[in-house]
């Protein structure tokens, strides 16, 4: 991955204190997340400023990646270029705040970018264009220009940071399951994206079976299932690298569902054998491996609590699947979810407050969160099939398969207040989405 | 006429086997690859299905499949005669070796219906085993809702897609 320099604009600053008699006794711009219903902010993102002739061809693919990011939220709505007033032709020129208040604007997002043979320099400033502020510094960027995206990505999230003060999610990749072919001999690739869709690689080349891929805790290794020998097993990738390993290779089992713990040293899966499905966990250093239940009943689909205490996972050990939680070896297994239906794909939200599960429910699938003790529940989503949460790695969206009756899935995202309900862009059917963390 | 009848049947038995191989297609067959996977293909002669010792006569005649009802492994009355069959002439040819693939339908998810569909091949399985036929000649698979027979979204093809298939091979 491309690693970038991040340093704060000096000496920028010092000429660019806010002009006399717009500054306002006024609080700065803060979006608050909350469960109510919200007006997007408007806000404008003109193209950036060309600091060279080279840096030119990213200026405005740059500012449509933030603006695409930002209204992606539902926090924020974008007053589109061609409504400007106003033109941004210097970086460091003073702002015209009249020109952004007379279309409504709240926000001002101005870049510039500098193109040096591999190297590509971008620099943004935020600015509250009621009280005439700069929210923050000035944040200059260096990386390579193959990692432009990434680089909006990055300034994506400082903008998201600065205005709403939780961590940002832009920065992040989604593996996925890529599907082609008919229902019937379905062709399913592990692919390999950005969070908006885009720079979609396949990391298996869909010769055999593969499904339900999931993200190290680092994001650079992913686990999944295939079918290579004939069987499910379970693989370790290294992204980079695409070299893998099958995991636990037993002859006469089948193995499955395998998450990653926080600290990215154990895995936790389900092992089939006669027809019982139990949860297993294995250490990847040691190759020590041991048994967490022990039922005639499905065990399966595990998640980590984000400290790496506890396990939350399926099973139909009393009917229909419900979720329960347990300890590391196994031990104090307790039932959370308690309402009617059916509950299953668990997963801890990386701020440990919450578990999002699919819930069947007189025959329509759902997404939807509760507390870790099973309650509070709140349903978010349903369709036909919804299925397989996963969260960003703020712990704000969630995304999941969507598939329509009749149709080939696709991948959805919705805030965990419920609002925002937004397809993800994918070259073609998709299902089993991981969303990566923030990558480094 | 009546010539002309069996010989459209028999027309008819050889296309359905040839579709319904279930080792067609993307299938990896462990057990005439090695796990090799060769391209993911393999092939296997059916025979005639009139042969009752072939591997068509298997699949058509004494019926390859069963079903189960929604969430369930149990057997059936109508899949306990289909095993009964199945369990005769597997004891009749021992030389096969056989794979029991479990199937979930759709209505489920990814996981669970792989581990449903593992319940559904070891209770062929061990039915298989109660009826003689040796546990060392048995292997078992679950595709969960991977590999659908059907692909509709009714009532219907989920029937035909909760099922599992016994598949024999040399």
């Amino acid at each position: 991955m491309t690693q970038f320099s991040r340093r704060p604009v000096l000496g920028l600053l010092a000429g660019f204190a806010v002009a006399p008699g717009i500054a306002r006794a006024q609080t700065p711009l803060r979006i608050e997340i909350t469960e109510g219903v919200i007006e997007p902010v408007p806000f404008a993102i003109p193209d950036f400023v060309a600091e060279n002739a080279a840096g030119g061809q990213y200026t405005a693919g740059i500012a449509r990646v933030i603006a695409n990011n930002l209204s992606g939220t539902g926090l924020l709505r974008e007053i589109p270029p061609t409504a400007h007033v106003g033109r941004i032709t210097s970086f460091d020129s003073p702002v015209q705040f009249a020109d952004w208040r007379a279309i409504n604007s709240r926000a001002l997002i101005t870049g510039a970018v500098r193109v040096n043979g591999p190297t590509i320099t971008v620099k943004f400033r935020l600015f509250d264009v009621v009280s005439g502020q700069q929210l923050g510094d000035g944040l200059q960027l260096d990386g390579r220009t193959d990692a432009w995206r990434r680089m909006a990505h990055r300034v994506s999230d400082q903008v998201y940071m600065r205005l709403t003060g939780e961590t940002g999610y832009f920065d992040s990749q989604v593996v996925f399951i890529a599907e082609s072919g008919p229902a019937t001999n379905r062709r399913k690739q592990v692919a390999i994206m950005d969070q908006d869709g885009e720079n979609t690689q396949y990391l298996t080349d869909g010769t055999s079976l593969t499904f339900a891929p999931r993200f190290s805790p680092t994001g650079d290794r992913i686990l999944f299932t295939s079918y290579e020998t004939g069987f499910p097993r379970i693989y370790l990738m290294d992204v980079a690298s695409r070299r893998r390993q099958v995991l636990g290779d037993q002859p006469g089992e089948m193995t499955f569902a395998p998450r990653f713990s926080p600290d990215g040293g154990s895995v936790v899966y389900s092992l089939s054998v006669d027809g019982r499905t139990d949860l297993y966990m294995l250490n990847l250093a040691s190759g020590q491996r041991w048994q967490l239940t022990q039922t005639d009943a499905i065990d399966t689909a595990p998640s980590f609590s984000p400290d790496g205490q506890q396990v939350v996972f399926e099973s139909d050990r009393t009917g229909a699947s419900q979720l329960y939680i347990m300890g590391l070896q196994g031990g104090g297994q307790n039932r959370i979810s308690q309402g009617q239906g059916r509950y299953s794909t668990p997963v801890w939200s990386p701020r440990g407050d919450l578990i999002a599960f699919t819930k069947q429910l007189n025959g329509r699938f759902h997404i939807g969160v509760m507390r870790t003790d099973g309650s509070n529940e709140r349903i978010l989503t349903q369709s036909f099939l919804d299925e397989g949460p996963t969260w960003s790695p703020n712990g704000r969206v969630i995304m999941f398969a969507r598939e329509e009756a009749g149709n080939n899935p696709v991948l959805m995202s919705v805030d965990i207040t419920g609002r925002n309900l937004r397809r993800v862009p994918t070259p073609g059917p998709a299902s089993d989405p991981s969303w990566s963390p923030l990558l480094p | 006429m009546q010539i002309l009848t069996k010989a459209i049947l028999v027309v008819a038995a050889l296309a359905l086997a040839a579709c319904n191989n279930p080792r067609g297609g993307d299938y990896d067959d462990p057990l005439t690859n090695g796990g090799a996977g060769a391209g993911g293909i393999s092939s296997t002669a059916l025979g005639d299905p009139n042969d009752p010792t072939s591997i068509a006569y298997f699949n058509q005649t004494i019926g390859d499949t069963v079903h189960f009802t929604v969430d369930s492994s149990d057997l059936t009355a109508e899949g306990v005669t289909v095993l009964r069959t199945q369990a005769a002439w597997l004891n009749r040819y021992p030389s096969y070796a056989i794979l029991i693939e479990g199937h979930a339908d759709e209505r489920g998810t990814r996981e669970y219906n792989i581990a449903l569909g593992a319940r559904r091949a070891a209770r062929v399985q061990q039915f298989l085993i109660g009826e003689g036929v040796s546990s060392g000649r048995i292997r078992t698979v679950s595709y969960g809702k991977e590999r659908p027979i059907e692909a509709c979204a009714a009532q219907r093809c989920w029937d035909l897609n909760r099922r599992a298939t016994t598949v024999v091979s040399r």
